[in-house]
């Protein structure tokens, strides 16, 4: 038996908070051999990123490695000399890191940042690593190998740094590369490119990888083993069929349930209904730049019309039409089979009262030095005329309905709270000012899949309860799929394709909805091997420039 | 996105445009001051027909407004006017020198205060850009605190007092250095330089402060982004991840920084100028205000004001050049 590459024991890691050190991670040990992808996977705060950074001997500020020994091919990393890490780093472990656009240095171009590693390691001079840089960017299948390099970072779409990020991680043939949730803030298409990018080349170098994830379907795809953590403490980990089809703890069950919530079909809509809101024929522009065109779909009292597309296609500017604050070019938006003004400062109170926003980002959508009493009772007062004891005998039945003790809640400030919990102080601040139509823009995306679960399955009560009209921007089949009873497809400012979601999601499809709809990643482990037979290498994205 | 080229002239005409403002300004506020040069200069024997002839004789008899655009549009072709204080010399002694108009007066003053703050700009610059970089470097350490303590002292202390130190440390206990800088324009280089560097260094303990602390800050700022960590987990070295990759993004604030300090050495230096005995336009300025020397006081003024709107133009146009985002449009 060969010596693992990387071999950690009983790893416990603290963070700093209010002058106490809170365990982040509790005692952990892991063993990756060479080649090998391990997957690592958990709900945000379990330790994922904390673990792999410390895989490399590397805590970020406010965090220590309190016990345990890492040891990468024999070399001990906890209490090694800066001198010591710094020599492994970059040339034997290599780092992709969650946003490639946030973590390519904007002042310098790719090819530069690409070959300070290799030149300052002294593993390759300058031209060496720039004529390698560019077959790595060729491997890749990134479009214009030859001269992409030379771009900044803000010159590149984001799949394309990601992929140029895995390949400056290759540029001096490290033995381990840690891959932080490197696809998570792409499209899907985009992330199917990015997956089997990144696949083929840790292969083709028989790299050792840890895969960290919160995506399940993706850690499927692309590990040999699973990890999963929760709150620091290893859950259980095998090999990816295994886990996959026999997962043995209950919270690992619970994880690859969540994405069987799907809500039952609504009865069919009324020949003779009137829509809530109509979207009709609008065009809509920034500047000189048109981003809209002439775009329509009716959306009708008790259902949820999702829109979905990538980003870039048009959803929020459809969102700020309907709301008023980007008043189109052309077209009206119709409530209840009336005009509405097109800029919200001329519609009257009651119009804004029955149109209402939750936001992607709760943690910016609350303000936060309001309590959450002020938060929600703010429009309250506004729309409805409560004061007094009457306001909090509402703002405390708002938070009832979303599920928040109002005794516990009511004084409390946004950040006392869990990601979760502001998005349904979001929630609530919308019912406040009790609306019809209520626009739901990507509310679940920032959250983990057990939390987005839970204010899934509140938004689909609240609807059945309060006769609700959503309108839900996503670019997650997966949400579109749990509590859609409508589907708009958009790409490029244009519907392509709308209907009911049953006739969607069923064969034939056109072929963007096709290309959206295969390109989410499913369960099976074999599945992005068979998609891309099935599509053909060519057909990736811009993959037809450069050769494999 | 917005062309490089055209935000430069938008600057430009928007500097401009402050200038004008600020010349109505400049003109009102002297306008303002109490008393008139007339009255300055007669002292005891201002009898109300001499004072009522010599204000004629200088034109201040007209309205506010009309002498506003006859000095504008006698500016706008680079005449400054004629300094009262030395026409009168002038009509004193039957002698019609060049040296009348306040161009021919300020020029030399002008290029001394230059020189000095040339000088110091030498020192101060490169000396605060290395100690913020490594404050930045070795953040929180002794070496931290002691250029913190030692650069945040010298900018709370009175710049006579620290002129007086350094003389008594430089010129009195050692005499390395002269302490009176009193410059003349038969003088080589190196005599000037010898005889500047006492007021530039203590100008110098006046303006790093500043700029130390702003390079520090503006990179630590930096540290916490992912690019920084990024740079780090490739087994950069601490120098090179602060020099080479936090610096280029810091630019922006130093390069502001710095631009107001020097707008500082341009247009306020006079302690330092008395101290030393330095022949700079601050001290002609003070003694034009004592006299009411209008022309003067608003020469000065308006190049002062140049001085700060081209240092900040300047200081825009260059931070606006450190971001690859505008230099580079996709």
């Amino acid at each position: 038996m060969t010596q693992p590459l990387l071999k950690i024991r009983g790893l416990k890691i603290e963070g700093r908070s209010d002058e106490t050190w809170t365990p982040i991670i509790n005692g952990i040990d892991l063993d990756l051999n060479r080649g090998d992808v391990l997957g690592l996977i958990g709900e945000s705060g379990a330790g994922k990123s904390t673990l792999g950074l410390a895989a490399m001997g590397f805590t970020r500020d406010g965090c220590r490695i309190s016990a345990g020994s890492v040891e990468f091919d024999g070399i001990e990393l906890v209490n090694a000399s800066a001198a010591v890490k710094r020599a492994l780093l970059g040339k034997r472990i290599a780092y992709v890191a969650q946003s490639a656009a946030a973590s390519f240095n904007p002042a310098h171009r790719l090819i530069d940042q690409h070959t300070e590693g290799p030149v300052q390691h002294g593993v390759m001079s300058r031209a060496e690593s720039e004529a390698d840089g560019i077959e790595l960017y060729r491997k890749l299948r990134l479009p214009n190998a030859d001269d992409i390099g030379f771009r900044y970072p803000h010159q590149v779409s984001g799949g394309q740094l990601q992929r140029a990020m895995t390949a400056m991680a290759m540029s001096c043939r490290p033995d381990l590369i840690i891959f932080d949730e490197p696809t998570t803030a792409l499209d899907v298409t985009t992330q199917i490119e990015v997956l089997a990018a990144i696949r083929d080349i840790v292969q083709q170098f028989d790299t050792a990888a840890v895969y960290i994830t919160h995506d399940l379907a993706v850690v499927a795809q692309m590990a040999d083993r699973i990890k999963v953590l929760l709150q620091g403490d290893e859950v259980e980990e095998a090999d990816t069929r295994t886990m996959l089809s026999a997962p043995t703890e209950e919270y690992t069950k619970s994880l690859w349930a969540v994405r069987r919530f799907q809500r039952p079909a609504k009865p069919a809509i009324p020949a003779d209904a009137t829509p809530v809101v109509s979207v009709r024929g609008i065009t809509a522009a920034y500047a000189a730049t048109t981003v809209l065109h002439d775009i329509s779909f009716d959306m009708y009292a008790g259902r949820t019309v999702a829109v979905v597309g990538e980003s870039g296609s048009g959803k929020s500017t459809v969102a700020r039409c309907i709301t008023g604050l980007l008043p189109p070019k052309s077209g009206a938006i119709e409530f209840m089979g009336t005009a509405l003004p097109a800029d919200y400062r001329k519609r009257s109170k009651d119009q804004l009262r029955q149109i209402q926003m939750i936001y992607q980002m709760a943690d910016t959508a609350l303000n936060p030095r309001k309590t959450i009493g002020q938060i929600i009772g703010r429009p309250v007062e506004f729309y409805l005329g409560l004061k007094g004891a009457k306001r909090r005998a509402r703002v405390e039945d708002l938070l009832n309905l979303i599920e928040l003790e109002p005794k516990i809640y009511f004084d409390r400030l946004p950040s006392e709270l869990s990601g979760g919990q502001k998005q349904r102080i979001g929630i609530a601040r919308a019912l406040a000012a009790e609306p019809q139509f209520i626009i739901c823009d990507e509310v679940t995306s920032a959250l983990d899949q057990l939390v987005a679960e839970g204010i899934l399955k509140l938004l689909a009560r609240l609807q059945d309860e309060l006769g609700l009209t959503y309108m839900v921007i996503t670019h997650d089949l997966a949400t579109v799929r749990a509590i859609a009873d409508e589907m708009v497809v958009m790409k490029d400012g244009r519907v392509v394709e709308q209907g009911g979601k049953e006739q969607m999601f069923a064969p034939p499809h056109h072929p963007y909805t096709d290309l959206l709809l295969s390109s989410v990643p499913e369960m099976d482990p074999d599945w992005l091997t068979c998609l891309l037979e099935e599509r053909g290498v060519d057909n990736i994205g811009d993959a037809a420039v450069g050769k494999m | 996105m917005v062309s490089v080229t055209r935000i430069v002239l938008q600057r430009l005409v928007l500097g401009l445009l402050t200038l004008f403002v600020v010349s109505i300004v400049i003109f009102i506020a002297v306008n303002m001051l109490p008393g008139d040069f007339a009255q300055a200069i007669l002292g005891q024997g201002a009898t109300p027909e001499a004072v009522e002839a010599i204000r004629r004789d200088l034109g201040l008899d007209q309205p506010p407004v009309i002498r506003y655009f006859q000095w504008l549009g006698r500016a706008l072709q680079g005449d400054l006017g004629s300094s009262f204080a030395q026409a009168n010399f002038a009509n004193f002694t039957g002698t019609e020198s060049g040296a009348t108009t306040v161009a021919a007066q300020i020029a030399p003053r002008f290029a001394n205060t230059m020189f000095l703050a040339g000088v110091t700009a030498a020192i101060a610059v490169p000396v605060s850009l290395v100690l913020g970089i490594l404050a930045a470097l070795y953040r929180n350490s002794a070496f931290d605190r002691v250029a913190n303590i030692f650069t945040l002292s010298s900018i709370s202390s009175p710049e006579f007092f620290l002129a007086y130190v350094l003389i008594l440390f430089l010129a009195v206990l050692n005499p390395l250095l002269p302490s009176l800088s009193n410059i003349y324009s038969d003088m080589t280089l190196g005599q000037r330089v010898e005889r500047t560097l006492l007021p530039a260094l203590t100008l110098t303990l006046v303006v790093t402060a500043h700029m130390m602390r702003m390079t520090r800050a503006a990179i630590i700022n930096l540290l916490a982004s992912p690019y920084i960590e990024m740079a780090r987990l490739k087994g950069l070295s601490p120098l090179r991840v602060i020099v080479h990759h936090a610096l280029p993004n810091a630019l922006a604030p130093i390069i502001n920084v710095i631009a107001l300090n020097l707008a500082y050495l341009i247009t306020g230096v006079v302690v330092v100028e008395v101290v030393f005995v330095y022949p700079g336009i601050g001290q002609l300025f003070v003694d034009a205000v004592k006299i009411r020397d209008i022309p003067m006081v608003q020469a000065c003024c308006l190049i002062f004001a140049a001085a700060y709107i081209l240092l900040n133009f300047s200081a825009d146009i260059l931070s606006i050049l450190s971001n690859p985002r505008l230099r580079h449009p996709k």
